[in-house]
């Protein structure tokens, strides 16, 4: 992280103070990824910048995958006028590691405005990755007009209620969480009671030992409420993620990569492959920030993570498109 | 500050900024239309509705227009009175207020966005 950090946590969900280790804030502008690699349960994390520079062998480990976020398929305006063509570099990016991820996630607003021809031409797009393997959670673009009927159609067949599901991979439990239906005027993005029910049943039947990442559109942390960035009822979900060990928490949603480590939860934030947002009250709305051209791909990209094990924290570090 | 806005509407740009500062400012905002039948027009911009609140008479069609470069809706409350679909950049949704009432609403992507219209 070779960003300047600025003090932005406004909200904090655990006052509490229950193995805190730390409290890491941190924001970067640049779209950034990460190449993390899980050695004997310990995280190691390579900036995709610093790639180059490593040995190979640093880069196996026993779990890897990539983040992407917020293709917003459709979008057309000035901010980005070629979301096809970012999304795209998103996938080259990927293809161009070293050691390949096994599978991608992808955290929400796949579409702009629900049209069946923006998911077609995602899932084509996608199928140019390495890894055919992809997971999804819908964003509230996603799920327009007709309260997510489309996106469970075409992305949620293995799925509960809205969606949601989860799966394990080599030892790590993976959760999807759809925060984006059923919300309430005024409010912020919502799990609902089904769903919090589901994910304490889910994750009872697991040992405190099992690492686990959550995944979800809307940030599951507070972190700017007034433009709609966090979610109700997470507290709740977080509740139930206390136990074990080691939790990771990544989201889309705000267009740009933001951390935060409290106790045995790491939140991460992914940058979008179609355009930035504004830092949280840093304009007027959360609206398409409009860059230079040549600084836009600087400020999209992918995020590559490898778990996090035990008490090592989830680092980010950049992964430019340009 | 405002390098995410289209900003290119020379005439009602500075209007705007002051009816939005308005709308923020003061909860109790209203734009009370006079003759029944006619249109009155909420603008959608920067992700929020203004005027915030609208007083009209019985009969009145109020329209909502987007200027945002993102798209949003236009849902009641109760999300079965009146619901938009999705309006992209320019698009504009009416619906015609016949009863009397107090009619809540809101954006359901960006639900952070509210408004209301007092019909009378």
């Amino acid at each position: 992280m070779s960003e300047a950090k600025k003090d932005e946590i406004l909200y904090d969900h655990h006052h509490d103070g229950i193995d805190r280790r730390g409290f890491l804030k941190c924001m970067a502008w640049a779209g950034t990824g990460t190449f993390c690699v899980i050695k004997g349960g310990v995280l190691n994390s390579y900036s995709f910048n610093r790639i180059g520079e490593l040995d190979p062998s640093a880069m196996n480990g026993e779990l890897s995958f990539a983040q992407i976020s917020d293709s917003h398929m459709g979008f057309n305006k000035p901010a980005n006028t070629d979301v096809v063509g970012t999304l795209k570099a998103a996938v080259d990016k990927i293809n161009a590691l070293k050691v390949q991820p096994e599978f991608l996630l992808h955290t929400g607003d796949i579409s702009h405005l629900s049209k069946p021809e923006e998911f077609d031409t995602v899932d084509q797009i996608l199928k140019s990755a390495s890894t055919k393997n992809v997971f999804f959670v819908p964003g509230e673009h996603d799920v327009i007009g007709d309260d997510g009927k489309q996106y469970l159609d075409r992305y949620g067949k293995a799925t509960k209620g809205a969606s949601w599901y989860s799966f394990d991979k080599k030892g790590v439990h993976f959760v999807g969480l759809v925060n984006v239906m059923n919300l309430k005027a005024g409010g912020l993005g919502s799990l609902g009671s089904e769903q919090l029910e589901w994910l304490e049943s889910d994750l009872k039947a697991r040992t405190a030992s099992t690492p686990v990442v959550v995944f979800a559109h809307i940030p599951l942390w507070s972190i700017y409420p007034d433009w709609g960035w966090g979610t109700d009822d997470s507290a709740q979900a977080l509740g139930y993620l206390k136990r074990f060990g080691s939790v990771t928490v990544l989201n889309g949603h705000i267009h740009q990569t933001m951390q935060k480590v409290e106790g045995n939860i790491t939140f991460h934030t992914a940058a979008s492959t179609a355009f930035p947002q504004p830092q949280p009250g840093k304009a007027d709305s959360p609206g398409p920030m409009k860059v230079p051209a040549e600084e836009l791909r600087t400020l999209l990209g992918i995020t590559d993570v490898n778990f996090v094990r035990g008490q090592q924290a989830l680092a980010i570090v950049d992964s430019k498109l340009g | 500050m405002k390098g995410n806005r289209k900003w290119n509407g020379i005439v009602f740009g500075c209007a705007l900024v002051f009816g939005l500062t308005i709308a923020v400012r003061s909860s109790a905002d209203e734009a009370t239309q006079k003759a029944a039948g006619s249109t009155s027009q909420v603008k959608i911009d920067n992700f929020t509705f203004a005027p915030g609140a609208v007083t009209v008479p019985a009969g009145t069609t109020v329209q909502w227009v987007n200027r945002d470069d993102i798209p949003h809706t236009v849902v009641s409350e109760d999300k079965s009175t009146f619901k938009s679909k999705a309006l992209d950049t320019d698009d504009n949704y009416s619906y015609m207020f016949t009863k009397p009432g107090t009619y809540t609403y809101f954006c359901s992507i960006h639900p952070k966005m509210t408004g209301k219209v007092v019909v009378q």
